[in-house]
């Protein structure tokens, strides 16, 4: 009898078990009661959000949420790398007033707390750099000697020796915070800021783990400047990878990605209501160049001649052709975009003279001429001093298409005689090797975007304090390369108004004369601003005909056109129902229309049979003991 | 009693101690550097990039040597402090980790316990008869065989990309608000039932298996044998079996507490289900020293206490423990 009851209530405790867990699943499920935004009046955005939105801290504008800068804080002026414009913004205009002098002239803004936004919170934005110097502009201070607020809308900043590239940069990079409310913050680095407060169009509204819901800001300052942004509501979302992506765009869940996402040529033809920025063109503004970077310090890695076989021996037409589905474009020898701004210091003569291109003979001529021989008949050439030579190329594991991109140059390279493997390590083990300076090629993109002038391609490539191999270069120079020279002209470079172009001319000729003998690195491609839209809630994106600015989302690149491309979207005349698939797309997993009933019934049904024939065998066996106890 | 609970007490804080110190060091055996990892997300300025490692460098203490580093972290743990996550800087580890427990809580127990009912009774009923035998044992051998991961990408590549009836990862479909709307709960549980099934699937092949060997080897008893002399009917006979069986099978739900959370936490990394699993991943991924220690800080807990608690428990359903220690 006893027994019995203590079965019973272990059964009891396991049911309550349940029951609870059950409970708790009702619950937590609830994390955030809110209804649900109205489908014609959001945005739904991806492609800049890798992790948790968790930081709206504009000081620290890294790990901040993409759109921390742009749309909830502002900065002077955004800036157009295709036209070569700094576009003013909260900045009216921005003057030289003399060589060393710089005078701002203010709009009429405000912020989204109603309080003006004069030349104080200008002026108090870079002097918090100067008392808190872990700030990342404060390097800013070692050339600005004082800035000046003659009245509420004219800032002046005085320095002591202008870096004019560098100060074109820090424009439309450096966002504007509102002094009433920094000023009492102290440590404000280590600030989540997670009630943002900026002068921008949007405000935050609400986060989860995997994505923020952005609400426009009715107030803007800016509306009688530029209009209103046309979606009332931004959610941006972290997708968990680029086929989830995919799959989303193609049904409409998903209406602006900066994904890069394969098959792109595909996904035009199959559905009508995505687009690229050509339209129905597969393809992409380039954003920036994915160099070959080298080791120059470690041979036979070290020798020029080496270095120009491996330029001559890479396909890039056939990365671009097969990664890429040719929709972004191979680079030129010196590396130099395709924007204006840069264009107008490239040395076109020199790159006929002494560039590459793709050529295994010449590849092959340049390593025998240099005493690259297969000494021990494996097919592989050796030093001329006779030792082997094995080298390898990383990429970050899972950026499938490097991973595809360091295939095909390791084999380029076994074509022309030089062993060489393809390694993919984890993005932090790659990152270390990188920087740290241990390893022999690999391929980097990460700061060669597109800027106002080449001298930050430059200042990344050519960083002249880069430290010995073994400890963290912070800049671009992962290979080490030094030439007093190049450091040389930089600095003449960064002292030079952007207007002096016939002096800049002469020292950027001289830095591509000595980049194309010595070529430390090797130009690839020009990665994209990947971008895909659909137009089935949202119209009036950028296209080459009528281009105001880039559709770029991710962090830090609002202001080259994210935020134009917000001001001009149209909500659609009809949202259409979703579209049929003209055949199925190959890499997209088709996922699961919104009718759940069918599994849902079964899932029922399952645990009503579970349940019954547990019941069942309860009763058959209490049936029995019951007969027991009758006789 | 009491001496019971002060061996167990004193075997688990040494447990305790080793597990957090493997816990401390593990990560910083690592290549690579969390804060180049952190800064490398930033395109900037590499003047700017300069200023910032030396600051975060020293915020985190990365800069003292490393017998004082393992100081501190003892200190903080101490204090309940968890430290300052690099990868989602500047939030606090144990804010992120109570965020992802929720979605643990929901997908271990509920899966954990519904498998040990549901295998204790198949497993029941496989000993009854020669013929179920023979047809589920196989099966169960197999599920209990299978690695949680391999069987969570079993289904996620059967139900997902081969029949396209589940979605493929995520605790919900992208862009829905949680809330406590029908169309939210629906959907949630949706995304719901592949990590469910994977961890359920395969402890349930462990339970069944135990329990049918267990009422076999009862079944050979002297108690069922005199049962059986005296005429009594086998369904009272197994009854019995049955309650005598159930008691190892308690224990085994303690130490398969431990396999079942790290089983759950590949799960969770196969179906990016945003549990304690994931975030430990992305830890590891970025090199987050202070996010990895916490969440396995947390495991440690968790297998610790619940193994614990099954040992008090063991104490009270045990009458041969109870009399032991407590001397009825």
């Amino acid at each position: 009898m006893a027994e019995k009851t203590s079965k019973k209530n272990l059964r009891r405790t396991i049911t309550a078990l349940l029951s609870t867990s059950l409970l708790l699943l009702a619950l937590f499920s609830a994390l955030v009661y809110s209804q649900p935004l109205p489908r014609n009046e959001t945005i739904y955005v991806g492609g800049g959000l890798w992790s948790p939105p968790n930081n709206f801290n504009p000081l620290i504008p890294w790990t901040a949420v993409t759109g921390t800068n742009g749309l909830i804080y502002e900065t002077l002026f955004a800036y157009h790398p295709f036209k070569d414009q700094l576009i003013p913004w909260l900045a009216e205009s921005g003057t030289w007033v003399d060589s060393k002098t710089f005078e701002v002239k203010l709009r009429d803004a405000t912020w989204q707390d109603g309080q003006p936004l004069t030349s104080e919170d200008v002026k108090f934005t870079f002097e918090l750099a100067k008392q808190v110097t872990d700030i990342w502009y404060s390097g800013i201070w070692q050339w600005l000697d004082h800035i000046e607020t003659p009245d509420a809308k004219t800032v002046r900043f005085v320095f002591s020796q202008p870096h004019y590239p560098e100060w074109a940069y820090d424009l439309y990079t450096i966002p504007i915070i509102p002094k009433h409310i920094w000023q009492s913050i102290d440590k404000p680095l280590e600030q989540a800021n997670l009630n943002p407060v900026g002068s921008g169009m949007y405000k935050l509204k609400s986060t989860t783990e995997n994505q923020f819901v952005l609400e426009r800001n009715e107030n803007w300052w800016g509306i009688k400047y530029f209009g209103k942004p046309g979606p009332k509501y931004i959610v941006y979302l972290m997708v968990p990878s680029n086929n989830v992506a995919l799959a989303m765009l193609a049904r409409g869940e998903l209406d602006w990605s900066n994904y890069f996402l394969a098959g792109i040529g595909d996904l035009v033809k199959t559905y009508p209501h995505i687009i690229t920025f050509y339209g129905k063109k597969a393809g992409h503004l380039p954003a920036n160049v994915a160099f070959l970077f080298i080791n120059n310090q470690k041979a036979p890695l070290n020798d020029p001649n080496f270095r120009k076989a491996i330029a001559f021996a890479i396909d890039v037409d056939s990365i671009v052709s097969r990664v890429f589905e040719g929709s972004v474009n191979k680079s030129n020898s010196v590396g130099y975009l395709p924007i204006p701004a840069w264009q107008k210091y490239e040395a076109v003569d020199l790159e006929q003279k002494l560039g590459f291109t793709y050529n295994p003979d010449k590849a092959k001529a340049i390593l025998a001429q240099a005493g690259y021989k297969d000494i021990d008949g494996d097919g592989f050439v050796e030093t001329p001093d006779g030792k082997k030579i094995q080298l390898t190329i990383i990429v970050p594991y899972g950026w499938t298409d490097w991973m595809e991109a360091a295939r095909i140059i390791a084999d380029s390279l076994k074509a022309v005689g030089i062993y060489c493997e393809a390694k993919f390590p984890d993005y932090s083990k790659y990152y270390d090797d990188l920087t740290k300076g241990y390893f022999d090629l690999a391929i980097n993109n990460f700061n060669s975007f597109a800027s106002p002038a080449p001298w930050t391609l430059y200042n990344w490539l050519f960083y002249a304090q880069t430290p010995p191999i073994g400890q963290n270069s912070w800049s671009g120079n992962f290979g080490r390369y030094n030439n007093p020279e190049i450091t040389d002209l930089l600095n003449k470079i960064l002292t030079t108004p952007l207007t002096d172009e016939a002096t800049l001319k002469q020292y950027y000729r001289r830095i591509q004369e000595i980049f194309l003998t010595d070529l430390p690195y090797i130009p690839l491609w020009y990665n994209g601003y990947w971008f895909a839209a659909s137009t089935m809630y949202w119209t009036g994106w950028p296209s080459p005909d009528n281009f105001y600015g880039v559709p770029v989302t991710w962090n830090g690149n609002w202001q080259h056109g994210g935020l134009m491309t917000l001001l001009n979207l149209k909500p659609a005349q009809q949202a259409a129902a979703p579209p049929q698939q003209a055949q199925p797309a190959p890499s997209a997993p088709t996922a699961p229309a919104v009718d759940y009933t069918p599994y849902i019934v079964a899932a029922v049904l399952v645990i009503v049979i579970i349940v019954a024939v547990y019941f069942y065998l309860r009763a058959s066996k209490k049936k029995a003991p019951s007969e027991e106890k009758k006789q | 009693m009491r001496k019971y609970l002060l061996s167990k007490v004193t075997i688990y804080a040494v447990t305790f101690f080793v597990a957090v110190t493997l816990d401390w060091a593990i990560p910083r055996f690592m290549p690579g550097d969390p804060i180049a990892i952190l800064i490398s997300r930033m395109s900037t300025l590499p003047q700017s990039a300069q200023v910032l490692y030396s600051y975060f460098y020293h915020a985190f203490g990365l800069n003292e040597p490393l017998w004082k580093q393992y100081l501190n972290f003892w200190a903080a743990l101490l204090q309940g402090d968890l430290g300052v996550s690099i990868y989602l800087y500047p939030r606090r580890v144990a804010d992120i980790i109570f965020s992802a427990l929720p979605y643990d809580i929901i997908l271990l127990y509920p899966a954990v316990i519904s498998s040990w009912i549901v295998g204790n009774l198949l497993g029941a009923l496989a000993a009854r008869s020669r013929f179920l035998d023979s047809v589920t044992l196989p099966v169960f051998y197999f599920l209990n065989a299978s690695p949680y991961f391999w069987l969570a990408i079993v289904l996620q590549w059967n139900f997902t990309v081969t029949l396209p009836v589940f979605p493929p990862s995520g605790a919900y479909t992208p862009g829905h608000i949680p809330s406590l709307t029908l169309d939210f709960v629906v959907d949630f549980l949706y995304h719901y039932i592949l990590p469910f099934l994977s961890i359920f699937l395969v402890s349930l092949g462990g339970w069944a298996i135990g329990m049918r060997n267990m009422i076999i080897y009862e079944i050979e008893s002297d108690y069922i044998r005199y049962l059986e002399s005296l005429g009594v009917p086998r369904s009272l006979q197994l009854n019995y079996a049955f309650k005598n069986s159930i008691l190892p099978q308690i224990t085994g739900l303690a130490l398969q507490m431990g396999t079942v959370v790290t089983g759950a936490i590949t799960t969770e990394v196969v179906f990016s289900y945003p549990g304690l699993g994931y975030i430990l991943m992305q830890g590891i991924l970025n090199e987050d020293y202070f996010l990895i220690q916490g969440c396995f800080l947390f495991i440690v807990l968790l297998v610790l206490a619940s193994n614990f608690v099954i040992d008090l428990l063991y104490a009270v359903i045990d009458p041969r423990i109870r009399v032991a220690t407590v001397g009825e």
